[in-house]
């Protein structure tokens, strides 16, 4: 697995009163974190990117095709949520393994990288377990080792750590940057917390009202010379 | 239009086209034999049809109004001691009517206070001359209180208990008496859920068949939907049965166009309402009162169930269990009830995965299409069409093709499927819907769709109430005796149709007996229908 590159052009969407416009260029295998405030378009401008939503104008260009017209697992997407990333039903290893065959029908190969993707992700030994029988931060692992068997080359995180504690926030930061050390992915990753944009982010995109308003590198963004609108967003 | 080519949404559209054929059907048997015989079905409107039209409101108001005005007391006295002994049982009790077969009902309270009922000796000594039994007025209305005091109790306990905790604490601390209690907190919020409580159940006695076939005597004591059915068994008369469905349908539409605009839930469910902690409220002499509500309101609905226990056992069983009607009635009730609640969850099913698949593929503003607001309330508007309204159309349809006893199995299995409908659509859709919410992005994302959707992802989501909604429709099925009265021949015949014949041959032992097999099977399907729902 590696990068690719994200284009957004003139890429507008509207719903009731709200418009957004996005413009953005994210090169191949960066690591952008994505800030503003709350219903400012941050999930909606992932959601663009993965499919779920679709634009009224503009184009959405992925490693420089475009993926406008296709359905979210035609995209080379993946993305993982804040809270049901698993199927409830089913164990660890078929949650992982969906990202291979949507039908489950899975070879020894398969097997053999699902096994592999787990022990990265620190669950060997926990293959039989469902999802009720793990604890939130493990079960965010399992959507992670589901991104690495699914092996796309773009990785959106929709705030996928905002429900764990600080310390464990910390450790599936780490896990994220050892997995981006190690396939180098293109990530995108919605956050609220300046710390874990500075733990992991490359470059950070300010949101607000549905505008990508700066987008700039995360030392930048965290000297002086950031924006104001972000200073007062952070309280710097 | 995509939406049109997702396949959840034309298996919904196959419902509705199954649904709409059987009632398109009776319709069209109707308006062939209307405008066939135009003079035999206006000349129907006499004096009698008239009367049988008071009747057929009189008796459904006087039950609304006996089962909702106690259940009042009922409800109140529940709600304001949320911790006793046995409160869960007499709550268990109350879900029970909805799964006993209105025949069952019927037989037990004859054997309650019938003319040679356990009552009989006490009743004839209280009114100093030999008890006569109860039928007519007073039989069907004692039967139709037995089922809906019951409901109408859930229903207002249920609203009851919307009232935050906080509040009964509150009323504490301010030193409310019940008196003003009662005024400023129980009587608002049962005030507001009263209408469709009534309503509810107004539609169903006037729809009612079973209880009125069985406890009604005479032409002083029929509805409408009785004389469809004597119409077309006894009197061959096609025309005046026209003109008495016509005035059925009439009626509920009525009614269930004002039930809607009081926003009343159109469905009964056997959900049993969940006490939350809150303070016992009632202090000294209420307690005394309250205690005395719910031991009548007790007495009244297990009377029913008990008679129909002790007259069960002094049937003949042995002879009964090997009789080869009982046999054959059996074997031909489970199996049609089994096929009738497959077919019905399987509609339900359909119509609620292209629901759910179309409101989740509009825009979150746009408003519902008019096929998704059919997929939404379509199967609750089978209740304008009671099952014996359904059977008669189908019944003047096939009259003359001579084969309308053949259709006995078809009809039976069909109509109820598609009367359960509305009660297994409200057990699978709130489970259907809360996946399709957490799964539909997930899905989409990983490729998940199709079979491979329904197999790995749906079905593992909605097993439990599927089940419940089976179970429920099987039950239903397994009661009914409407189409089957209609249809049913010495070929076909159900167990609650061998009962009936057996009840108006004055087999009265061996109707017991059955009576309470058939009761016994009902309530099993319904405690395992219980005991998944705990388990889930």
């Amino acid at each position: 697995m590696s990068g690719a590159s994200i284009e957004l052009r003139n890429l507008v969407f509207s719903y009731d009163e709200t418009r957004m416009e996005f413009d953005l260029s994210v090169p191949a295998s960066s690591v952008i974190a994505i800030m503003g405030p709350s219903g400012s378009g941050k999930t909606t401008l992932l959601n663009l990117i993965a499919g779920f939503e679709k634009p009224g104008c503009g184009k959405v260009l992925i490693d420089g095709g475009d993926v406008t017209g296709l359905e979210p697992a035609e995209r080379p997407v993946s993305m993982v949520f804040q809270e049901n990333n698993l199927f409830a039903h089913l164990t660890v290893e078929d949650n992982v393994g969906l990202g291979r065959s949507p039908s489950l029908r899975l070879t020894d190969a398969d097997r053999a990288d699902i096994a592999r993707a787990l022990g990265q992700t620190g669950l060997a030994g926990k293959e039989r377990r469902l999802p009720s029988e793990l604890s939130g931060g493990e079960r965010q692992r399992v959507a992670l080792s589901r991104v690495l068997v699914r092996d796309r080359p773009v990785l959106l995180l929709d705030e996928p750590f905002a429900s764990l504690g600080p310390a464990l926030r910390r450790e599936m930061l780490a896990l994220v940057r050892q997995l981006h050390f190690d396939h180098g992915m293109t990530i995108l990753m919605v956050t609220h917390h300046p710390e874990d944009a500075q733990l992991i982010a490359d470059r950070i995109a300010f949101i607000e009202a549905g505008r990508i308003v700066a987008f700039e590198d995360t030392t930048t963004m965290f000297s002086r010379a950031a924006p104001d609108a972000f200073r007062a967003y952070i309280g710097a | 239009m995509g939406v049109y080519r997702d396949s959840r949404v034309l298996a919904g559209i196959a419902g509705l086209a199954a649904v709409g054929l059987l009632i398109g059907g009776a319709f069209a048997g109707l308006i062939s034999e209307a405008l066939d015989d135009w003079s035999g079905a206006a000349s129907a409107f006499d004096s009698y049809l008239f009367r049988i039209t008071r009747f057929t409101l009189w008796q459904a108001l006087l039950s609304t109004l006996l089962s909702v005005a106690p259940a009042i007391l009922v409800a109140r006295a529940l709600a304001r001691h949320p911790v006793f002994w046995g409160r869960s049982f007499i709550l268990r009790l109350f879900a029970l009517p909805l799964a006993v077969p209105a025949i069952v009902a019927s037989l037990g309270i004859l054997a309650l206070l019938g003319r040679a009922g356990i009552f009989a000796d006490a009743l004839a000594w209280l009114t100093g001359e030999p008890w006569q039994g109860i039928y007519g007025l007073s039989g069907i209305l004692v039967a139709h209180v037995f089922f809906n005091l019951p409901l109408a109790t859930r229903f207002l306990l249920h609203a009851l208990e919307t009232v935050p905790t906080d509040q009964w604490r509150l009323a504490a601390q301010l030193g409310m008496g019940p008196r003003t209690t009662f005024r400023l907190i129980e009587w608002p919020v049962m005030r507001a859920a009263l209408p469709g409580v009534a309503g509810l159940i107004f539609m169903l006695c006037i729809t009612s068949f079973t209880i009125v076939l069985t406890l009604g005597g005479g032409p002083r004591a029929t509805t409408l939907e009785v004389a469809i059915y004597q119409a077309l068994r006894f009197d061959f008369d096609p025309a005046r049965a026209v003109a008495l469905t016509a005035l059925q349908i009439a009626l509920t539409v009525v009614v269930v166009i004002l039930l809607v605009r009081a926003g009343a839930d159109m469905v009964a469910d056997a959900n049993m309402p969940v006490a939350r902690r809150r303070p016992n409220m009632a202090r000294g002499p209420e307690t005394f009162f309250n205690a005395l509500v719910i031991l009548v309101a007790l007495a009244f609905v297990a009377g029913p169930f008990v008679s129909t226990i002790i007259s069960g056992v002094q049937a003949d069983l042995v002879r009964l269990a090997s009789d080869p009607a009982v046999h054959r009635a059996t074997l031909t009730s489970l199996g049609l009830a089994f096929i009738a609640a497959a077919l019905s969850l399987l509609l339900s099913l359909s119509l609620t995965m292209a629901r759910s698949a179309m409101e989740r593929s509009r825009g979150r503003t746009a408003s519902p299409s008019f096929l998704e607001r059919l997929f939404d309330t379509g199967a609750g508007f089978v209740l304008v069409v009671p099952p014996v309204v359904v059977g008669a159309g189908w019944f003047i349809l096939l009259i003359d093709s001579g084969s309308v006893f053949s259709v006995a199995p078809v009809m039976v299995v069909t109509v109820n499927a598609v009367m359960a409908m509305p009660f297994a659509i409200r057990a699978i859709r709130p489970a259907w819907d809360g996946a399709a919410e957490r799964h539909d992005r997930l899905c989409a994302s990983l490729g998940i769709s199709g079979v491979n959707r329904l197999r790995l992802i749906d079905w593992p989501s909605i097993r439990r109430p599927a089940f419940t909604a089976f179970a429920f429709a099987m039950a239903l099925s397994l009661g009914d005796l409407g189409v089957i009265a209609l249809f049913g021949s010495d070929e076909v015949k159900t167990l609650p149709y061998l009962l009936f014949e057996r009840m108006g041959s004055y087999r009265t032992a061996d109707a017991a007996g059955i009576a309470l097999f058939l009761g016994i099977v009902c309530l099993a399907l319904m405690m395992l229908v219980d005991r998944t729902r705990r388990s889930a």
